[in-house]
């Protein structure tokens, strides 16, 4: 969609679930979001957050099918069973999480999908935040499906040896020599999780492999300052960082 | 941030949900992000019976899940002082 939008411009999108082959075969389901323009459009796979595949994240979906990219969600919860997101989020929970590697290869497969589809420039970008900010470096770190990839405030990056299980048996720093795209990360300088101590460590792997990043760290925001629904809401850090998610992709993608 | 922070037990009892009273076989105690609370993270009790069949939820601000604890703990306190408890 060209910016700033024009009240004489026609607009389309469509939008719905549909089932997809995720890690290993699985089918699970995944909310898509498409502009109606023929195209060809960039791609962009988001990745949810530990609260499941929320409201919040088929909103953000919508707002990228809006603005010109064909986008997609996946369910990462899809194999705990169904009820409503706060029941399923639970049983996660109670079961430690998901396995790092089913998440990734479920995000592999959205951004294939993606580039199977016929209005596809097969160009896909990435994005999550908390602990899909988490996953999509990981993912970046271990595909080179993505010509981009935005980090969210991802907690975890950054593990200690003790923080590492049968789930997650990787810290994703230590994987960063194999990032294979462009890296934008906008993180709150009043987070615990990622703290401005662990983005250092982030920053300075960055710099030692020769990585492509970019970093904004805003002061008077703290952890998930995107979601309006949510009290870390910060209006103004948050309307900056989306206008940077916006030109990242738009530089990388279009 | 996420926490992560969980601890399960496993719990004999009843509660009583949507559709009214059920067994409880799990008690899964977080102190994360909750739901309806506005506090960024809370403890979050759910009870659960198995699977996601029947679930009851609770969030409370870390001085009232204290408070609680200590409640329970009295009252145990008293029925084992009366040789309620068998």
């Amino acid at each position: 969609m060209p910016v700033p939008y024009r009240t004489d411009q026609q607009e389309g999108i469509l939008a719905e679930t549909v089932m997809i082959a995720g890690h290993n075969g699985d089918q699970i389901r995944a909310f898509y979001a498409r502009p109606t323009a023929p195209g060809p459009v960039p791609g962009v796979v988001l990745v949810h957050h530990a609260p499941g595949w929320s409201d919040w994240y088929k909103e953000a979906t919508l707002r990228f099918a809006r603005r010109g990219y064909s986008a997609i969600c996946a369910n990462l919860y899809e194999r705990t069973g169904h009820g409503t997101v706060e029941d399923v989020t639970v049983m996660v929970r109670a079961a430690g999480g998901v396995p790092d590697a089913q998440v990734v290869g479920d995000t592999v497969s959205a951004a294939r999908f993606l580039k199977q589809q016929s209005n596809a420039t097969g160009k896909v970008g990435i994005i999550g935040s908390c602990s899909g900010g988490r996953h999509t470096y990981l993912t970046a770190c271990q595909s080179d499906e993505f010509a981009a990839a935005v980090d969210l405030w991802g907690g975890g990056v950054v593990a200690k040896p003790e923080d590492l299980n049968e789930k997650r048996p990787v810290a994703p720093i230590d994987l960063t020599a194999h990032l294979s795209c462009p890296l934008l990360g906008l993180f709150g300088n009043e987070d615990r999780a990622p703290s401005p101590e662990q983005v250092d460590q982030h920053e300075a792997a960055l710099k030692q492999h020769g990585k492509q990043y970019e970093f904004h760290r805003y002061d008077g925001a703290g952890h998930g300052f995107f979601y309006y629904d949510r009290p870390p809401y910060r209006q103004e850090q948050a309307m900056d960082g989306w206008g940077k998610v916006w030109e990242f992709f738009e530089r990388h993608l279009t | 941030m996420c926490t992560n922070i969980v601890e399960q037990t496993p719990v004999t009892g009843a509660a009583r949900g949507e559709r009214g009273w059920f067994k409880v076989k799990t008690a899964l105690v977080s102190y994360d992000h909750p739901v309806r609370l506005t506090d960024e993270h809370a403890l979050n009790i759910d009870l659960l019976s198995d699977a996601l069949s029947e679930r009851i939820a609770i969030e409370l601000d870390a001085t009232s899940a204290r408070a609680l604890v200590a409640s329970i703990d009295e009252a145990l306190r008293q029925a084992e002082a009366m040789d309620a408890i068998v």
